[in-house]
């Protein structure tokens, strides 16, 4: 699908199988809001398609376009936009009644909703006086009573207190589970991605920069954006001979390296740092200066300038015998075999 | 909150003497008529004078001229607001000054605009007759036009700001869900918008109740059939005063309660 809002543009290429949770996750303004509206047929496409089991929903060059009310989606709104005047049971019978159920079947049905989200005994309140987790429960209700086909999830856990979010983060898993249909969810918090889906989309400026399963993309980072959520340096270069030429400066030396384009991801903890030049097996040794410390708990994190600039993590303790503060020259060492290289 | 004595202090700025009178003044211009219509009110003869057919009439017809215009201008009006509130098209700028254009044009100059459309020989008015053998102006129904006329723009301007304030996306959360256009504005945005849907009818109707100028002008003044309370008054000033001071209690009473009940929305509380 390809949309413009403005400057703004956004060229993603989706497929999500049957069954499969599927995470897009992305910084703050990646476009994931809108390729949800976009699914949902509340922002029209200017090219692309949207298809679903094999039903064509929009395909602006043959004028197709199901408008949002006759898709068979389920959507849960990043603050849930429970109707604020109706009550709970009616909120989640909305759907139905809309679709023409009569008012006592509708009824029926979202009380067995409200019965398997555990909140049958709220079914009279209204949602302002429901806490974060209940509403979470009442919308996903509300998105899945009308037996959609998608369902999508805009943020759902961002509404809710931190405190709470690991059991609700399980509880919304469970559900999700119980749901036969296709699932997508927008994110831009990384543990809340990788909990729910099967598999992750990397979105940023509008365009795709990644997808795998969780485990694919924390190993082979193809972003800084990724790079940085899991707290690895990644490099950009070409390839010739086991010796990459970084893009930004500096060169790399690693085993198996293939030629060509290739991203080369360097983790922290086998950053090795020295006062003086070391003289020993690692191949790649170069000068840098300490930028800036942070202590985390039992490792501190050390930011290097340097060709090529580098993250290395460290024991307070080692930071103590080096005498390394901020501002100080270092040598940095990192063996080629704790180089993972792949294509780019 | 430790703040310095002095910059406590310094939140209230002392006042100028010569502001104050004014202030006074300004607020005693306001106050003394209200004393005097409420001095000069024969509280013996009140219940008399209500239920004299003169007042009973001009009540009535008031009431129904004023409730039938505040109907139109929700039937009409919140269609309107909607518009402009909703959609983009050239001319909406335009078509929000014509609609609000009521506001500040004198009632008479309204009246006078109604009878050029809707008078014997006016744009629409000449069709009306010889197709439908409809007469608006001197009739109850050219009473209800001209209060609709002048009274119409409160409820449009309050009905397009709260439509504004709304989170449309609570309508695309409805549009997810399967309801139609229809449903939507039914079940989601009108119940939302509420508020502004009741305080724009208040409005609306107060404005209607008070309508003189377009009403004398398009309608006349006739007993009975387009002699509303304000025109009433006026007739009775010279004739029958203390029916003129009974019926402008009530007018009063009427604006001092619409204006309690829409405190929140003007006084605020602090």
């Amino acid at each position: 699908m390809r949309l413009g809002i403005g400057s703004f543009e956004l060229d993603v290429d989706l497929k999500v199988e049957p069954g499969e949770v599927v995470a897009v996750l992305g910084p703050n303004g990646a476009g994931k809001t809108s390729i949800l509206r976009g699914l949902a047929g509340l922002l029209p496409l200017d090219v692309g398609r949207v298809a679903l089991d094999g039903v064509v929903l929009e395909e602006p060059v043959a004028s197709v376009f199901v408008p949002s009310e006759r898709r068979p989606i389920g959507m849960v709104f990043q603050d849930y936009l429970l109707f604020p005047h109706l009550t709970v049971v009616d909120n989640i019978a909305f759907g139905l009644r809309s679709r023409g159920t009569p008012r006592p079947a509708a009824t029926t049905t979202a009380r067995q909703w409200l019965e398997r989200v555990g909140l049958a005994a709220e079914a009279e309140r209204k949602p302002g006086s429901l806490s974060g987790g209940q509403a979470q429960r009442v919308a996903l209700a509300r998105a899945l009573a009308t037996n959609p086909a998608l369902l999508l999830l805009d943020e759902p856990m961002a509404a809710l207190d931190a405190s709470t979010r690991v059991e609700l983060r399980r509880d919304l898993r469970r559900h999700l589970e119980s749901f036969r249909g296709v699932r997508l969810l927008v994110t831009h918090d990384p543990v809340e991605a990788m909990a729910m889906a099967d598999r992750l989309v990397i979105l940023e400026h509008g365009r795709v920069l990644q997808s795998g399963t969780p485990a694919e993309v924390t190993q082979r980072p193809r972003s800084r954006y990724v790079a940085d959520l899991v707290g690895v340096n990644l490099f950009r270069g070409r390839a010739s001979s086991n010796v990459i030429t970084i893009a930004g400066g500096g060169s790399l030396m690693a085993t198996g390296a293939s030629d060509g384009e290739v991203f080369a991801v360097v983790h922290p903890r086998t950053v090795a740092l020295y006062r003086t030049r070391p003289d020993g097996t690692p191949r790649n040794v170069w000068e840098g200066r300490a930028v800036d410390l942070d202590f985390e708990g039992d490792r501190v994190r050390v930011r290097l300038e340097g060709t090529p600039a580098i993250v290395a993590e460290v024991t307070p303790a080692a930071v103590r015998e080096l005498s390394l503060d901020r501002g100080d020259p270092v040598w940095v060492a990192v063996k080629a075999t704790e180089i993972n290289v792949y294509p780019a | 909150m430790a703040l310095p004595a002095h910059k406590a202090a310094g939140v209230r700025p002392a006042a100028p003497v010569a502001l104050l009178v004014l202030a006074g003044i300004g607020a005693a211009f306001f106050l003394i008529p209200l004393i005097g219509l409420v001095l000069r009110t024969p509280w013996t003869a009140i219940w008399d004078q209500l239920r004299s057919p003169e007042v009973l009439t001009a009540l009535r017809l008031s009431l129904l001229a004023s409730l039938s215009a505040t109907a139109i201008a929700l039937v009409v009006g919140v269609p309107l607001a909607w518009t402009l509130a909703r959609l983009t098209f050239p001319g909406r700028a335009v078509l929000r000054a014509v609609t609000v254009l009521p506001m500040v044009l004198p009632p008479v100059v309204g009246g006078v605009a109604l009878l050029l459309a809707f008078g014997r020989r006016g744009l629409l008015g000449g069709w009306l007759a010889t197709t439908f053998g409809v007469h608006l102006p001197f009739t109850t129904a050219g009473a209800i036009l001209a209060e609709t006329f002048v009274a119409m723009p409160f409820l449009v301007i309050t009905v397009e700001a709260g439509l504004r304030s709304m989170d449309s996306r609570f309508e695309d959360a409805a549009r997810t869900l399967g309801a139609s256009r229809w449903t939507v504005l039914w079940r989601v945005t009108l119940p939302l918008v509420r508020p502004s849907l009741v305080a724009g009818a208040v409005l609306c109707w107060a404005r209607a109740l008070g309508e003189f100028g377009a009403t004398i002008t398009f309608a006349g003044n006739f007993p009975g059939r387009t002699q509303t309370m304000p025109l009433a008054v006026y007739l009775a000033l010279e004739t029958n005063p203390d029916a003129a001071i009974v019926l402008s209690l009530v007018l009063l009473a009427v604006s001092l309660a619409v204006l309690i009940g829409l405190r929140d929305r003007w006084l605020g509380s602090s």
